[in-house]
């Protein structure tokens, strides 16, 4: 085959057409743009039930994302599940009677945990435990309550 | 690397013909101009075929997404269904058969070609393999090619699933971003498509090299060793796919 300036031309931009697609997938329709390592802390809560979160569920605050879930560990002696997450560095002024609960994001959507700050002066630091926490609701319960519910109220 | 005489050659070839051809990897490093050649008649000529099918499959994507999703009033989640099925499954397998098609039949006729008109042997009298001269350059541009295509595939496909979901279909395309953004993970989606793709290109230029070079030297075996290019590179696409999607896509 015959070469050319301008085969050569078309195969540079071929390639750089091609990586600037890679490159594309890679920031724009992925979450690499956002998983770069920022500086976090690791703040841990005991919850009765963590079901349906997962590692990498996001951690917000008044719909904000200040983290995401690092571990979920079940605690040999309680029985409870030990809930890890790595906050952001800049979100450290959340006050230590902050309360964690496990929140649905729509009707079917992904659990979260939830954020409520309080009005104490200290501040979470690294490895500090939330205390004050609110479990997952488990849909089939609640509905299992209710029936339990209607029929004593039948009785 | 000496070569052995013709008689082992003819039952050696055949069999060690990967072996072989990865040996002759080394000496192209040393040529970039065969490279660039084959880089041309692989990647950029298969380039506009890429782009136009990775648009309509994403157009097509859109809406069928669309119709579905607005069932259960989650068009929003269209830009996520789009994306993932490009670059977790599509992408690759779209576009490597779309290769197939396109290069690896033609690596194959041509190489069968130059065999049939005794041109690889005419190569041998020279002293020049045309393992390393022929085969390597093209087995190379064939990896090379196609994760850049399948990137091509995918990035237009989303971005054709956007004119269809947000200019056609009026979802919001602020939306369509970040749901995609939200749910597809770097590596277990991007990397993942991306192996596969590579695991692809080589697989069907190695299918096309090893037929054309394999192939019966008169007309119609050229013709019947470019059939078997597609049809086997197909069946070894979508069967290795299924096997890497098992292998990567576990529930994590």
């Amino acid at each position: 085959m015959q070469h050319s300036n301008t085969q050569d031309t078309l195969v540079g931009l071929f390639v750089a057409a091609g990586i600037a697609g890679l490159f594309f997938l890679s920031l724009k329709a992925s979450n690499l743009s956002s998983i770069t390592q920022k500086d976090s802390f690791m703040v841990s809560a005991r919850f009765e039930n963590s079901d349906g979160l997962k590692v990498k569920s996001a951690v917000s605050a008044a719909g904000v994302k200040v983290g995401q879930v690092a571990s979920i560990e079940l605690d040999p002696t309680t029985y409870q599940s030990v809930v890890t997450m790595a906050i952001d560095a800049k979100y450290n002024n959340l006050p230590d009677d902050t309360t964690a609960s496990i929140f649905t994001a729509g009707l079917l959507g992904e659990k979260y945990v939830n954020l409520e700050p309080g009005g104490s002066d200290t501040y979470l630091a690294n490895n500090s435990a939330i205390d004050i926490t609110q479990p997952a609701i488990i849909l089939e319960k609640v509905i299992g309550q209710f029936l339990f519910k209607a029929a004593e109220e039948k009785k | 690397m000496r070569r052995p005489g013709p008689a082992l050659l003819s039952w050696v070839e055949p069999r060690f013909f990967l072996l072989l051809t990865l040996s002759g990897l080394f000496s192209v490093v040393l040529r970039p101009r065969l490279l660039l050649n084959q880089l041309y008649s692989v990647g950029v000529l298969s380039f506009l075929i890429i782009f136009i099918s990775g648009l309509f499959v994403g157009m097509v994507l859109g809406l069928q997404g669309y119709y579905i999703l607005s069932d259960f009033g989650a068009e929003e989640t269209l830009g996520l269904m789009v994306a993932a099925s490009l670059v977790r499954e599509l992408g690759p397998v779209v576009s490597a058969l779309l290769f197939a098609g396109r290069a690896g039949s033609a690596l194959t006729a041509e190489i069968g070609l130059m065999k049939a008109t005794e041109q690889l042997s005419g190569m041998e009298m020279m002293a020049v393999d045309p393992i390393k001269r022929i085969i390597a350059p093209r087995l190379l541009a064939g990896l090379l090619s196609m994760p850049l295509l399948a990137g091509v595939f995918s990035t237009i496909g989303i971005i054709g699933g956007l004119l269809v979901g947000s200019g056609m279909l009026g979802v919001d395309d602020g939306a369509y971003w970040a749901q995609m953004q939200a749910k597809l993970d770097f590596y277990d989606d991007i990397v993942n498509g991306f192996i596969k793709s590579v695991v692809f290109g080589f697989v069907a230029s190695w299918i096309a090299l090893f037929e054309g070079y394999d192939a019966i030297p008169t007309s119609e075996g050229v013709s019947r060793a470019t059939t078997r290019t597609v049809v086997n590179s197909a069946f070894s696409i979508l069967g290795l796919d299924f096997i890497l999607t098992a292998l990567m896509f576990g529930d994590s």
